[in-house]
């Protein structure tokens, strides 16, 4: 993402901060990796609109197919300036296909270095040793904040870890396999806050919905706590959504930002602009060394805050 | 601003690629990690308290192997002072037997040898006495032969007794 910048920004003169930035923790029709001798090199994807039937195009045929781009840069229809079902595969779609692709392949991988070997005479090497720690974390805090049925949610949570944590890292990556800002995607933290939401009330105990709908409290209280109580249940999503997408999203921000600064003081000479770069460079990496530590922080919190409302909807009556 | 609107396409692809590796992992990934793991996790804590028990009855072991090797001692020390004991007593009865043996020899020895000498001086004492009386009947045969001489001795022989009678 910053290597693409760079060298776009040497052949830019006049530069758009706020353009750039949201060029690149927004989608795109192609995933465009850099420049060479004036030229994008992108790689087109196909765009899948469900509009009257199912049609498939690249981005630069949009015309043809009777589609345009409205000002956030989403297709639509040219005749009607409507959006259709716009299930395109973009730039971030790619991300999340490869990025899931690598988490299975490594999961899968590591189950098989469990099969293959006898893990209570062996102790694990290689994909394996690296692994273990993580999910072998995962799975005891679900231990420890789920209780006894803990087993039926730990997969879940461990796919939600490694899963946000994979592409938190993928995102700060400033080239091609990484760069694409999904875990600062709302549609992808809303997904997985969703599937907290589900998996907590799907799974929820007669004592959780007691809670909800007629908890123990004074006369004048009854007909406040319901509304209370599903407004927090509806909240806890929300506010799963909204930490990870905001702290991903900023912290994107945040390093382009820094980045940008070197290009807007240059305009100013070489004394001011040859300092701020010395600053920036600092401030940079300062901000990507923030950034690994929050990558990690950020799926450990939405894991742990998700087996913790597991952990509160699976409470028995206490007697 | 789209940055906060979720877009459809994102979030329907999210939901299809997401819940399949999800169901496939689910199945075939992390259950196989974590149960192969809590079965290691077992296995090291039996095997740590199998080791605890070992080392405790190892402790009760050496203690009573101390134990034994005290009393054996004891036993021995026991043994060895109970054999001087009876060897003592069993010289010093053997000795004192011993001598009540030899004693006993010794005074049946004695006495025999007394009855032996009290028989032999009697059997001397008796052939002197017939040897002397034999020989007194010679002589006095000898010396009786005529009367004169038979007079003579025989107031002789008063006359010693006389003497004999007043010199004591």
């Amino acid at each position: 993402m910053i290597l693409t910048f760079l060298i776009s920004l040497f052949l830019l003169q006049e530069i758009n901060v706020s353009e750039i930035i949201f060029e690149h923790i927004g989608d795109e029709y192609e995933w465009h990796i850099t420049e060479w001798k004036g030229k994008p090199v992108a790689i087109p994807l196909p765009c899948i609109v469900i509009d009257k039937g199912v049609k498939v195009f690249t981005a630069h045929h949009a015309e043809e197919h009777g589609y345009t781009f409205n000002e956030d840069g989403k297709l639509v229809n040219a005749t009607t300036g409507k959006r259709p079902v716009d299930i395109s595969i973009t730039k971030n779609v790619l991300a999340l296909m490869m990025s899931t692709a690598l988490l299975l392949v490594i999961i899968l991988l590591t189950a098989s270095w469990y099969k293959k070997h006898d893990a209570l005479e062996e102790a694990p090497t290689g994909l394996a040793a690296a692994m273990e720690p993580l999910v072998m974390m995962v799975h005891d805090m679900a231990k420890e904040n789920i209780g006894p049925d803990y087993r039926k949610f730990s997969p879940y949570l461990c796919m939600a870890f490694l899963w946000i944590l994979l592409n938190n890292f993928l995102g700060i990556m400033p080239f091609f396999p990484g760069g694409a800002n999904l875990t600062g995607n709302i549609a992808i933290t809303l997904v997985l806050a969703l599937c907290t939401f589900f998996t907590v009330n799907f799974n929820g105990t007669r004592h959780y919905y007691k809670e909800i709908f007629a908890p123990e409290v004074p006369g004048f209280l009854k007909p406040i706590m319901p509304v209370i109580e599903v407004f927090s249940a509806i909240m806890k999503p929300v506010s799963l959504t909204i930490r990870l997408f905001a702290n991903m999203l900023a912290g994107h921000i945040m390093i382009l930002s820094m980045v940008c600064i070197i290009f807007i003081m240059a305009k100013y000479g070489p004394l001011l602009g040859g300092g701020m770069t010395v600053v920036s460079v600092l401030f940079g990496v300062f901000l990507d060394a923030l950034e690994c530590l929050v990558a990690f922080i950020q799926a450990y919190v939405f894991t742990m805050l998700s087996s913790i409302y597991i952990g509160l909807a699976r409470q028995k009556e206490e007697e | 601003m789209n940055l906060v609107t979720p877009d459809f396409g994102l979030l329907f692809w999210m939901v299809v690629i997401f819940g399949i590796v999800f169901f496939l992992l689910a199945k075939f990934g992390f259950p196989i990690i974590t149960d192969m793991v809590d079965k290691r996790s077992a296995k090291i804590a039996q095997s740590l308290k199998d080791a605890d028990t070992i080392k405790a009855q190892m402790a009760q072991w050496k203690d009573e192997q101390a134990r034994m090797l005290e009393e054996t001692r004891k036993e021995q020390t026991n043994m060895i002072r109970e054999a001087t004991e009876t060897k003592a007593k069993i010289l010093a009865e053997a000795k004192a037997q011993a001598k009540s043996e030899a004693d006993a020899i010794i005074a049946n020895a004695k006495l025999q040898i007394e009855a032996e000498k009290e028989s032999a001086l009697r059997d001397v004492r008796k052939e002197i006495a017939l040897l002397s009386v034999e020989v007194a009947e010679k002589v006095l045969r000898h010396e009786l032969q005529d009367t004169g001489s038979q007079r003579a001795f025989i107031e002789s022989l008063v006359d010693e007794a006389n003497e004999a009678r007043l010199g004591s």
